[in-house]
């Protein structure tokens, strides 16, 4: 029997993946890719809420999610591709530009 | 909420991609990894009942984002990435401490959640289908859906602007 708990928790791990990925990797590229877990997590435990509730909310609030992560990953690229074009280099500890 | 078997079996494949895409060296293994990893989590969708949701996941997210994904790193001809310059390992150990504990709080959140359970009474499930889905869209949150017709126009703008040649 598969519950809404069980949904959470896969959900849970996915988060943990997706965090422990955007502290550990310093690939700006990978740091976006990590970032796209975290999202997906998080649209995941919406489809898990919508159908445990009865409600299709949830399900709108995934796709509403989508747009937003499809924005931000057109401009978070563009701006990977300056930064590659510019600077040199996609490292994000040597990106220190606007530290002061 | 689906049969056990499948739902273990795409668990699994879901962590294995999603721990393939963290611990990937080469930019475009990680971005093939989180290709499965959205497969998985389009059929979980479905598995839920969200039918509509998981064709757009499979369209939009592995279609159309991680094309886009594969086009840059192919762009940029990144080198893989040089682990043994991540200061000796402490960020590596120092970002799994930080995700154990996350994990375990977590778990003891979703726990109290089960014990205390929310007072609404579940309805009946819905199935999301494309027409209910459509219709709830274009009905209550019409409003936010032309907002988010905004956002993506501001992205393409900012994504245009970014990639001239003279900033």
């Amino acid at each position: 029997m598969i519950t809404l708990t069980h949904y959470l928790l896969l959900s849970g791990i996915l988060f943990t993946i997706g965090l422990v990925g955007v502290i550990t990797r310093r690939n700006v590229i990978m740091i976006l890719l990590s970032l796209e877990i975290l999202l997906n997590s998080a649209n995941l435990a919406f489809v898990a809420f919508s159908r445990a509730l009865g409600n299709l909310t949830g399900q709108l609030m995934v796709f509403f999610v989508m747009i937003v992560a499809a924005a931000e990953v057109t401009v978070g690229l563009a701006i990977a591709v300056v930064l590659v074009r510019q600077a040199g280099k996609t490292n994000a500890d040597e990106l220190r530009g606007l530290k002061w | 909420m689906g049969h056990p078997i499948l739902f273990y079996g795409l668990a699994a494949l879901l962590i294995a991609g999603a721990l393939g895409v963290i611990l990937a060296r080469h930019p475009v293994y990680a971005v093939l990894n989180l290709v499965a990893t959205l497969f998985a989590l389009s059929g979980l969708f479905a598995l839920l009942g969200a039918i509509f949701v998981a064709v757009i996941q499979v369209l939009v997210y592995a279609g159309a984002i991680l094309v886009l994904f594969l086009f840059v790193v192919m762009l940029l001809d990144m080198a893989p990435e040089d682990l043994l310059r991540l200061r000796g390992g402490t960020l590596k150990w120092a970002g799994t401490l930080v995700g154990l504990v996350f994990l375990w709080q977590l778990t003891r959140a979703v726990r109290v959640f089960v014990l205390s359970p929310p007072t609404a009474p579940p309805g009946p499930p819905v199935a999301g289908t494309t027409a209910a889905v459509g219709r709830l869209l274009f009905t209550t949150y019409a409003l936010p859906f032309e907002v988010a017709s905004g956002l993506l126009l501001v992205g393409i703008i900012g994504a245009v602007v970014l990639a001239k040649k003279k900033l």
